[in-house]
């Protein structure tokens, strides 16, 4: 096979055209040409592209590009927050932590309103959490309908078992957080042994996270966040085009070291409240 | 050697198919395994039975024409290496082998193994032609091109168009495929003048008709050309760049 086919200008001179047996006879939409072939599309391309940049999530490279992007955005996060968590570890019966968490709410604040500035991150990141899940959803119909029938047997040499897991470990990871912002931002009494107090971001924290059952929610949430850290935090270097045989190596390195510094330091928080050395001094 | 062939058969693209299995004595591990199928046969057609259908042209692995799916992996356990290149003594005495045809929506299955893999070439026609003088013959080296970019190219051109990537990968992606060709193009001088135009053309035909890329990396180590997943990364560098690009300003050299 050669890249410069002389076929290529008979096969593009004809119009796209809904064949007799009702499949999709163009294949390149962008000069509406369609390759002389039988083989049916997976795949409908718009007739009419999107202006910039919505033509570029059109395609499927684009969305994984828009993946891997709102990926940087949630695992910067994530960073913050396991961050702001190592307050906890500062034994001033939390006052730090809560000063922190406070400052939160009063981000911006002479400039904003109280609370504006937090209000615009959270929406904002519901907006990350609404584009990657969106995308990845769609890629996922995608890929399925080009692969109708599985091998009988199959041998994955290269796959982890992080990169195949990855819809599960991001489900996972979502189902956690609702039950995360319900314990400790919407503070629902039951989850907390009818203990949260609003505004009093230390005392809930430990209250809640001494509870064995709820701490190893905790624990497990974040390994699912971990194994998908493992395989999103390298694979977004490849979507994004970032390759350069001199970075390459370190672009694994760097997804198992982001991997392990903010899930271990997550893990360790309810482990630690668990085992008492983060407390609350008794009143 | 003895060994058990669980092999598909399926008469067209419209019939269900189904696994036939075969008990073959006397295999010589020196054999291909393309020539232990090919005594498959003899001994199907001997006993008056119908062959297997597979495809295979060159059997000195540069034709991409013969590739199957053996134990679960593209082109067989051995690394690099296109199934005419495969020999009997990678297997074992007594091993039960399964041989499948590629499976992706793109590939439909013809007859047993034979798949139509008419989406690859269209691909390849969606990235049209490069520029080249014509008249009379040019010097040679008359364009500059830097050892490490002519190699990389060459390492894109190796691709044989097999279609192993699109079979190992989960998602049926024909993403090395198109990179690889892609890249031998756009990687060199020669390739610049239609570089944008040929990479929004070749990647949306290819969505047309594979899934997409979710970075498993199995299409690398399926390549029997080795072809490096790097390409699928300068691919997608180059899609981006082209949905971005102000195409009137690109002949412009000086900053």
């Amino acid at each position: 096979m050669t890249a410069t086919q002389e076929a290529s200008h008979q096969a593009s001179k004809t119009p796209t055209t809904e064949s007799p047996n009702g499949r999709l006879g163009g294949a390149s939409p962008v000069k509406g040409v369609t390759p002389n072939i039988e083989v049916a599309p997976v795949q409908r391309r718009p007739r009419n592209p999107a202006p910039w940049p919505l033509d570029l999530y059109q395609s499927a490279v684009g969305k994984k590009w828009v993946m891997a992007l709102s990926g940087v955005g949630l695992m910067g996060f994530v960073f913050a927050h396991m961050v702001g968590n190592l307050k906890m570890f500062i034994p001033d019966d939390g006052k730090e932590f809560d000063d922190y968490s406070e400052s939160l709410r009063t981000l911006l604040y002479p400039i904003l309103p109280n609370t504006t500035f937090l209000w615009i991150m959270r929406i904002g990141l519901i907006c990350l959490f609404a584009i990657h899940l969106h995308s990845a959803y769609s890629l996922t119909i995608l890929n399925r309908r080009a692969r109708p029938q599985q091998y009988s047997q199959r041998d994955y040499i290269a796959a982890s078992w992080a990169a195949r897991t990855m819809r599960f470990s991001g489900i996972l990871v979502i189902a956690y957080l609702f039950i995360h912002l319900a314990n400790l931002t919407w503070g629902v009494q039951a989850l907390d042994d009818h203990r949260f107090v609003d505004g009093r971001a230390f005392h809930n924290t430990v209250t809640s996270l001494s509870q064995p059952w709820l701490a190893a929610i905790y624990i497990i949430r974040n390994l699912a966040l971990a194994v998908h850290l493992f395989h999103g935090a390298w694979s977004l270097f490849q979507s994004l085009g970032v390759n350069n045989p001199r970075l390459n190596p370190w672009r694994k390195g760097f997804a198992y070291g982001f991997t392990a510094i903010v899930c271990g330091f997550n893990i360790s928080f309810p482990i630690l409240i668990l085992a008492g050395v983060v407390t609350q001094v008794p009143r | 050697m003895n060994v058990t062939v669980r092999v598909w058969r399926q008469e067209d693209a419209g019939s269900a198919g189904r696994f036939e299995t075969h008990q073959l004595d006397d295999i010589s591990a020196d054999m291909s395994f393309l020539e232990m199928l090919d005594v498959l046969n003899e001994r199907l057609i001997e006993a008056g039975r119908e062959p297997v259908a597979f495809d295979s042209d060159c059997r000195e692995g540069i034709c991409g024409t013969c590739g199957l799916m053996i134990n679960g992996q593209a082109h067989g356990p051995a690394e690099a290496t296109a199934t005419c290149q495969l020999h009997m003594r990678k297997f074992s005495e007594g091993d039960t082998i399964t041989i499948e045809p590629w499976r992706a929506a793109a590939f439909p299955i013809m007859r047993d193994l034979i798949v139509d893999r008419s989406p690859l070439d269209a691909v390849i026609e969606a990235g049209g032609f490069i520029s080249a003088d014509t008249g009379g013959a040019p010097d040679a080296n008359l364009i500059p091109v830097p050892k490490t970019v002519s190699d990389a190219a060459m390492d894109a051109a190796a691709c044989i168009g097999c279609g192993a990537c699109v079979a190992a990968c989960p998602n049926s992606a024909g993403q090395l495929f198109t990179s690889a060709k892609l890249a031998h193009l756009n990687l060199v001088p020669q390739g610049q003048a239609q570089r944008w135009e040929r990479t929004i053309d070749m990647v949306e035909t290819m969505e047309a008709f594979f899934g997409s890329c979710t970075n498993y990396g199995e299409c690398e180590k399926a390549c029997p050309k080795g072809i490096s997943i790097d390409f699928i990364a300068y691919m997608n560098r180059d899609f981006v760049k082209a949905k971005m690009k102000n195409r009137k300003l690109i002949g412009q050299k000086f900053p």
